[in-house]
């Protein structure tokens, strides 16, 4: 049984959670192959094949895989994935993208987000926005799934030396080019990717004191998140949101500073290894699946908790 | 132009979801129910592009049970054109969904498709791509801006880290993000109007699918609790306890 794993990467290198994925196939057992996708990815294969436990990775070099379109992607995987039992991707926005269409294209399921790999064909992933987790099997002869980084430690970078292979790729119209991307600029970690996140809520008050966050977040490379509240009141755009309807974050530390604690919010970063609640109002419900709870004006908190650190 | 809209009866966001006491799945047994909240963004984007001249009608389709009609009538109150249901009681997973929305664009030929990124019960995030590669159409997923020009669509969408325009070629699959619009409420006379508009009921086999179980589910559970720590009483205690206890700083 063979395991292909598609590397997520972006930026001519590797994604960490590709790392993260292949740990999720070597739970499942068996060889694992590496797919490479792209354009001018040498960088990227030479290091898919330094990692443990990869012994074989396919390169797929052509212009048409670019950026990562659907389309394109969604046909080559369909295509090579015939002569997998499993294929496995990174839950990305690229990952989510593509993994279904090959699904349709091959006639079969898919299971979107697993954070456990229980056996072969038995799956765990979060159901109605990590409310409730399933226990799923996958009654087809092939098993797709997109990974959730978070429920895998990632495997070593380094060890390995898999044989490159090349694959020819075909160019296609399928209907759909690339405009542009305008990339956040920010030397913050992303949202989801971040070990430490900090978010401000409503008690923030505007804004202009999300600055108060900048300097906490730039001490601890942290990325700066939202509750729903903090967007709705045209605070921070709608990408800063963590929540049920925005990002689901899990980082090793979240401190959640003036959020109340609303189901829709805690279902964002309930899974964060260490929470932190700052908030004036004692009987916020953020505290009961806080950690560390402080009791205080978030406009004293914050400038004593930057000058601590 | 035309345009299909998909829409999804699900729990109400708001309400926090209880698991049955067999942990077979999530109780919905006298739940609110309302629009899948991506649902009503795809439902407001096409009423807006009807509006601006762009689409000359809507036509909106859901699957489900009887009750799900309830969700039609709400997205004819608020300004599609007709209602398509598909009623079935079984649960419809993703793959044939798509094959049933693909079933009824053959019918329709909508020249833009809309759906909801995912819907906040399954969480799955993958028919409206699975409805594009049984078509073999081009898709713009969590779209935060959909432009109509010509015979494309350019959609913006939220990509990790930022925003990513694509050209599409008409007919197209778009999927909506939650920056997409901010969905209207129906009037009151919109909703008595929309009474009398067009609700068509279908079955599964009209379009020529079986529903089948591509992923079993074998038992729901609560996430694992998360009991509240402590509280500290200062800045300076908290920064310590991250040190030295959690060790996360």
């Amino acid at each position: 049984m063979t395991i292909l794993v598609c590397a997520e990467h972006g930026d001519n290198e590797l994604k960490p959670s590709t790392l993260n994925t292949l740990a999720a196939a070597q739970k499942i057992g068996g060889e694992i192959h590496l797919l490479v996708a792209g354009h001018n990815i040498d960088a990227i294969a030479t290091a898919g094949a330094k990692i443990q436990g990869v012994s074989q990775v396919i390169k797929a070099d052509h212009e048409s895989l670019a950026h990562q379109l659907p389309e394109p992607l969604g046909a080559l995987v369909a295509d090579v994935g015939q002569a997998y039992e499993h294929i496995l991707v990174s839950s990305s926005t690229i990952g989510k993208n593509f993994l279904p269409r090959v699904a349709a294209l091959l006639d079969v399921g898919m299971m979107s987000d697993v954070m456990q790999v229980i056996d072969t064909k038995t799956y765990v992933r979060p159901i109605y926005a990590g409310n409730a987790l399933a226990t799923v099997e996958s009654l087809d002869t092939k098993h797709l799934m997109t990974i959730r980084a978070t429920g895998f430690d990632p495997v070593a970078a380094e060890g390995g030396s898999a044989e490159i292979k090349e694959l020819s790729v075909n160019a296609q119209d399928f209907g759909s080019s690339f405009v542009k991307e305008d990339l956040a600029e920010s030397d913050r970690p992303e949202l989801t990717a971040a070990k430490v996140v900090i978010s401000g809520g409503r008690g923030m008050q505007n804004g202009e004191n999300f600055a108060l966050l900048e300097g906490i977040a730039d001490k601890l490379g942290a990325a700066i998140g939202a509750s729903r509240a903090a967007v709705d009141a045209g605070f921070v755009p709608n990408d800063y949101q963590v929540g049920q309807t925005g990002k689901i974050v899990a980082p090793d530390l979240y401190i959640a500073v003036g959020i109340s604690g609303a189901i829709q919010h805690l279902a964002g970063m309930k899974d964060s290894k260490v929470i932190v609640a700052i908030n004036k109002d004692e009987e916020a419900p953020i505290f009961q699946i806080a950690d560390y709870g402080l009791v205080a004006d978030l406009f004293e908190a914050l400038p004593q908790l930057e000058a601590a650190l | 132009m035309k345009i299909l809209v998909a829409v999804k009866r699900v729990i109400d966001y708001n309400v926090k979801p209880r698991i049955k006491s067999d942990h077979s799945d999530v109780d919905l047994t006298n739940v609110k129910m309302a629009m899948n909240p991506f649902c009503e963004i795809a439902v407001e984007e096409a009423v807006r592009l009807k509006e601006q001249g762009v689409a000359t009608e809507i036509v909106v389709v859901t699957i489900g049970p009887k009750a799900s009609q309830e969700q039609l009538r709400t997205a004819l109150a608020l300004g599609v054109d007709r209602a398509i249901h598909i009623q079935t009681d079984e649960q419809v997973q993703p793959l044939d969904v798509a094959k049933l929305l693909k079933g009824v664009a053959t019918e329709e030929s909508p020249q833009l498709i809309i759906l909801g990124k995912q819907s906040i019960d399954g969480d799955n995030n993958q028919t409206g791509q699975m409805l594009a590669a049984l078509m073999g159409v081009a898709q713009g997923t969590f779209a935060s801006e959909v432009v109509v020009k010509d015979n494309k669509v350019a959609v913006t969408r939220e990509i990790d880290g930022g925003l990513q325009t694509v050209e599409l070629t008409l007919p197209a699959v778009v999927t909506t993000d939650l920056r997409l619009n901010e969905p209207r409420y129906a009037s009151l006379p919109n909703i008595m109007k929309a009474k009398k508009k067009s609700l068509e009921v279908k079955q599964p086999a009209d379009y020529g699918v079986t529903i089948k179980a591509h992923v079993k589910t074998l038992k729901v559970d609560p996430p694992a609790e998360r009991s509240g720590g402590i509280k500290v009483d200062s800045v300076a205690t908290l920064v310590d306890k991250l040190k030295t206890e959690a060790k996360v700083i």
